[in-house]
């Protein structure tokens, strides 16, 4: 899940990371009365969260408060990348001299957090590391220790900061590492930290990316989630502890497990098809679950077929079968469909599925080639 | 012979009062492994299974008094982290975590306190292992799968039920199966098996199924390069995979250009592992 710039700032600040003054409009009225307060320069700011809001001109210098209102309009009717502006951040404007890159995320293959940062801030930081990555330096952090001041300073100096900034800008590196520990976050970024003309260290824009798995930890985070970034079928889903990631094509599966989800899309493809969506309905397959994963895949109006791929396991077979032809009695529909069904008790669930004139196939290869003739009929 | 698990297990159960944990209980008594105790704190003193199995407060008390060797754990997410201390800390060696959904930063401080300790995590997230004829501790369905000698290492749960089911019917046997999960990160890695099943004098083959996200295949793959004597047969699953989008596991996401299907499938081919275009075809490729 991931945080706005504002909301990502408001949690750095409660661990003494300096932010710009600013606060949060949802109108242009309200926008020019905070950039009245604060006086002088302002940046108005969309909060969506997409990547490239200042190169689609979601992000805007008003050099006197009476500006504010007009360009606050503009930016709240603004759709970026298809989200919808919803509130506008309205900062003082920093006198920027220099831009850094501080940011801490989960290294995968070294099962630590690391902590990254460069000279070279700015919004072009994935440039930087797809290009010169030496000027990006990387300190592991021990997850039982945290971040240590020596690392903190071997950062500073690894980004040539003068050392009249390494004492603060330790402070900051220390508070982004709380940060990321105590939100469970996946990344926490401040791109850029700034270097002001007054000599001051600054927190101009802020992301934060949190782990899902963790937000029973966070009831006051998971409340921010903004749910215009996913797409209603996705969030219908999770209501039913589904998993779902709506595609392009047009067969729709419905498939008990995320490995064989993945490996039934897959073997559409290699048949000639499509893959509609990627659903995994978890263990079990209750009449409940398999309805409501039916309702949301027939949702799609691009779908033209439907393959539902069940390994029994431990799960029965039989009981599967049943589970699948009260959840069709319920959601009535023509789209054709085709189930496999293997493991415990499989042959009685054929036996159902096939005495209630369903089609089943043998084996994966053969349902999938079922499904795709289907589809293209 | 087998790998990590045999006759010899001697398995505890972490959250054996629960629904999953007695349910599964059962199918692994049912199979044959030998379950010696159960822990959920604050049931110490209670039996389950008619009277068969004692269930103890702690994993300290249940490993004295029964000598349990290993721990598998059904405990809910929230306390999954803590249940895997307690089982490092009282000298359990081999944990094995089914629990799915345990935060990421509870996983790194739990690798890197059992890195230093020497003890082997398998999981979490994971089906756990199957040795056939011998001993399951986790939820594999014991019925599809034959003692043999093909090893099933895998990042997978109902992908690898499947992979077994298509070795029975090629009537082909497993050593062991090992399922490591579908987190970023686990315990036990590709590399870990792939060096147990190489040394395994039971094991004459390998089955290798990843998926897309993480650089662990690409490691894999060298790894059988320079070190692996045996054939090993390997699958990829999320070829059709958007990048940017987690496919159900934590773990299974094309990130950052990395991570994705055709660059592991081309590591592993480059090592001379035969990679199967669908689960059904890897019989044929290991004849």
């Amino acid at each position: 899940m991931k945080l706005h710039e504002y909301q990502s700032k408001q949690y750095f600040a409660k661990y003494g990371i300096p932010i710009p003054k600013g606060r949060i409009a949802a109108t242009s009225s309200e926008a020019k009365q905070i950039a009245e307060e604060l006086g002088g320069r302002t940046v108005i700011k969309a909060q969506v969260l997409v990547g490239g809001r200042g190169k689609a001109g979601g992000i805007r210098l008003a050099k006197h408060p009476a500006e504010v209102e007009e360009l606050a309009t503009q930016i709240l009717a603004m759709k970026i990348k298809g989200l919808p502006v919803r509130k506008v951040l309205v900062d003082e404007a920093a006198n920027i001299d220099k831009e850094i890159y501080l940011g801490i995320t989960n290294d995968r293959a070294a099962r630590r957090p690391v902590m990254m940062a460069s000279a070279a801030g700015g919004v072009d930081i994935e440039e930087v590391a797809k290009e010169s990555p030496e000027k990006i330096i990387k300190v592991h952090i021990d997850p039982l220790l945290g971040l240590r001041d020596y690392q903190a300073r071997d950062i500073a100096a690894g980004i040539d900061l003068p050392r009249d900034y390494w004492r603060t800008f330790g402070k900051i590196a220390k508070g982004l590492w709380q940060v990321y520990n105590r939100s469970d976050a996946t990344l926490a970024e401040i791109n850029p930290l700034v270097i002001t003309s007054d000599k001051r260290l600054l927190a101009v824009d802020g992301k934060m990316v949190l782990d899902d798995n963790a937000l029973f930890r966070h009831p006051d985070l998971s409340e921010m989630r903004d749910l215009d970034v996913e797409a209603p079928s996705e969030i219908e889903a999770r209501k039913y502890g589904l998993s779902f990631i709506k595609l392009d094509g047009n067969i729709g599966c419905m498939v008990n497990g995320a490995g064989l989800a993945m490996t039934t899309m897959d073997i559409i493809k290699l048949f000639g098809g499509e893959p509609a969506n990627f659903l995994d309905i978890g263990g079990g397959a209750s009449s409940e679950k398999v309805a409501a994963a039916i309702r949301i895949i027939l949702n799609d109006p691009n779908v033209k077929a439907v393959l539902f791929n069940i390994f029994g396991g431990i799960t029965r077979g039989d009981e599967v079968a049943r589970g699948v032809l009260t959840a069709l009695d319920e959601v009535k529909s023509d789209i054709p469909m085709v189930i496999r069904l293997v493991g415990t008790n499989a042959e009685e669930g054929r036996q159902i599925l096939a005495d209630a004139n369903m089609v089943t196939a043998e084996s994966l290869a053969d349902a999938a080639e079922k499904a795709v003739a289907m589809a293209a009929a | 012979m087998s790998i990590l698990i045999d006759k010899n297990t001697r398995l505890l159960v972490q959250g054996i009062t629960g629904t999953e944990g007695l349910f599964h209980t059962k199918q692994m008594v049912a199979y044959g492994t030998s379950v010696v105790a159960g822990v959920t704190p604050g049931k110490g003193g209670e039996w389950v299974l008619d009277g068969k199995i004692p269930v103890f407060d702690s994993v300290k008390i249940a490993r004295n008094a029964t000598g349990a060797n290993t721990s598998v754990i059904f405990v809910p997410a929230r306390f999954a982290a803590d249940a895997i201390f307690e089982s490092a800390d009282a000298g359990v060696g081999l944990i094995v975590c089914i629990t799915e959904g345990i935060p990421v930063q509870d996983m790194m401080r739990v690798r890197n306190y059992l890195d230093q300790k020497g003890v082997r995590l398998v999981g979490p997230n994971c089906p756990g292992l199957l040795t056939p004829g011998e001993s399951k501790v986790g939820i594999i369905p014991g019925n599809i799968a034959v003692p043999g000698s093909v090893g099933v290492v895998s990042r997978s749960g109902t992908l690898t039920y499947e992979v077994l089911f298509a070795l029975m019917q090629n009537n082909m046997g497993v050593s062991t199966c090992v399922g490591i999960g579908g987190d970023p990160i686990n315990g036990t890695t590709f590399l870990d098996c792939l060096a147990m099943f190489e040394e395994d004098l039971n094991t004459e083959k390998v089955v290798l199924i990843g998926e897309i996200g993480g650089t662990d295949e690409e490691k894999a793959a060298e790894f059988i390069h320079v070190n692996m004597t045996k054939p090993v047969v390997g699958f990829i699953a999320g070829r059709t995979a958007p990048p940017g989008k987690r496919m159900g596991h934590a773990g299974a996401i094309v990130e950052g250009g990395s991570g994705l299907a055709a660059d592991k499938i081309k590591a592993l081919q480059d090592a001379g592992v035969k990679v199967a275009n669908h689960p059904e075809e890897i019989p044929n490729l290991l004849k």
